[in-house]
């Protein structure tokens, strides 16, 4: 479909002492143009006018010969919108509009995944967001066919795919039960794009003391600490042992140190002793010489 | 068929807290693709950002000042308008938007928070000045696709562009 735009050039030039020149233009608009592509605006009539392209994203002016089609090439307008056509003569000025379109190709993905490290086993703990551009940075509005895809450590894979909504798609996926590195890939056409999730272990499954005199001290020591999945927990983690006897209670805090926490206490007979780990709770001790 | 009634109906700019212009504003109900809940109060700083966006724009362009964009745009759609603006100022042409109208509806909220889409069915007047001399007016009508992300203390228009009618 292309817009026809009546263009009525009157020049009365009578103080010039010429005779009066009336004509007719008319601006032959493209409804659409993809951002890019050549174009052309065939414009009838005679004489000479200035044409400006006027839009958001870009803005031309070209001095035109009536009667004539006046070419654009490829890469004149390449800014996706709302354009506003204004033929301008001595005396009168027509206007039109016409959009210029996304190119129907990704070139670029603006891609956002959350978080960049989390805990292992995590239900939908893993969230990425796209947008997809053409080659001009233009918004794809029309459905496009994307795909995400994350690998986990021990190399799982987790698909989804989709078309996008007005320029963009998301999706949700779980974090596995190893810690390491996860590869968070979006697709589409022919581009993708990367991130990098870190997989941490979780917090402290099981978590197990024994308790054995050493001297006129009491030692207590964890089994190596790990998380639901097997996963060792970091080290620097904070345990914390606690010892309650005859109404009064001590408490220490110390961190993990290859894998186990290990800490010695006043040795009561009768003292109950426990371990956890923020609100892990641990086993718990009736100490008896 | 709920998702099609109205959620506001008419609500004039200047409620919002927006510069002097008349713009009607109509708010349809989130037709939200993404998971994360949107609060009323982030819904109504958006909006209310959005809508100050366009003021920003009209002065930008109105005066072929490039920096009067900062407060509200960021990235690809700051980055677009500044090449207008510097196109417009290499010809001797100034453009004035005048937003009459704007029917707006959030489609998208990221997972994460960090970016929101919105569409807007816009009315409004572009006056076309050669040299300040005016060449025509012209009243459009478009639908325009919005993304914005936050920054310190608001949202910034990121994409901002037209799909028409």
């Amino acid at each position: 479909m292309r817009l026809r735009v009546l263009f009525p050039l009157c020049i009365v030039a009578a103080t010039m002492m010429q005779p009066a020149l009336c004509q007719t233009a008319t601006m032959s608009l493209p409804a659409a143009v993809e951002a890019g592509k050549a174009f052309s605006i065939p414009i009838t009539g005679s004489g000479k006018a200035t044409l400006y392209i006027i839009g958001l994203g870009q803005v031309l002016k070209r001095d035109v010969q009536l009667g004539q089609t006046t070419s654009f090439p490829a890469g004149s307008l390449y800014d996706a919108g709302r354009y506003l056509a204004v033929l301008s003569g001595d005396s009168s000025t027509q206007s039109g509009e016409f959009d210029v379109l996304p190119v129907n190709r990704p070139a670029e993905l603006a891609f956002l995944a959350r978080p960049s490290r989390l805990p292992v086993a995590l239900h939908d703990g893993i969230t990425g967001a796209v947008y997809v551009f053409d080659p001009y940075q233009n918004l794809i509005t029309a459905p496009t066919p994307i795909s995400f895809e994350l690998t986990g450590p021990a190399g799982s894979v987790q698909k989804r795919a989709m078309e996008t909504h007005d320029g963009s798609a998301w999706a949700s996926m779980d974090s596995t039960g190893q810690q390491g590195v996860d590869k968070f890939v979006a697709h589409a056409g022919e581009i993708s794009s990367t991130r990098v999730i870190g997989q941490v272990p979780g917090d402290p499954c099981g978590l197990k003391m024994t308790a054995r005199q050493s001297g006129q001290k009491l030692l207590l020591e964890t089994d190596p600490v790990r998380d639901c999945s097997g996963n060792a927990v970091s080290d620097g983690t904070i345990i914390t042992f606690t010892e309650t006897f005859n109404g009064g209670q001590s408490t220490v805090d110390v961190p993990l140190k290859h894998g186990v926490a290990e800490v010695q206490l006043a040795n009561h007979n009768g003292a109950t002793i426990s371990v956890a780990s923020g609100i892990v709770l641990g086993n718990q001790i009736h100490w008896k010489d | 068929m709920l998702r099609s009634l109205l959620f506001l109906s008419t609500v004039l700019v200047g409620a919002l807290g927006v510069g002097s212009a008349q713009a009607t504003v109509r708010i349809e109900q989130s037709d939200l693709h993404g998971p994360r809940a949107l609060s009323e109060q982030t819904r109504a700083a958006v909006i209310r950002d959005y809508l100050q966006s366009w003021q920003s724009l009209r002065s930008a362009l109105e005066q072929n000042r490039a920096g009067l964009l900062d407060p509200s745009f960021i990235g690809t759609a700051r980055d677009k308008l500044t090449e207008t603006i510097r196109q417009q100022a290499a010809i001797g042409i100034k453009t004035i938007y005048q937003d009459g109208a704007h029917d707006i509806q959030i489609v998208f909220y990221s997972p994460d928070g960090l970016s929101l889409e919105l569409k807007d069915k816009v009315e409004y007047d572009v006056e076309v000045l050669d040299h300040d001399k005016v060449k025509t007016t012209q009243h459009i009508i478009a639908r325009y696709v919005i993304v914005l992300t936050p920054a310190e203390v608001r949202w910034r228009v990121r994409v901002f562009q037209a799909a028409g009618e």
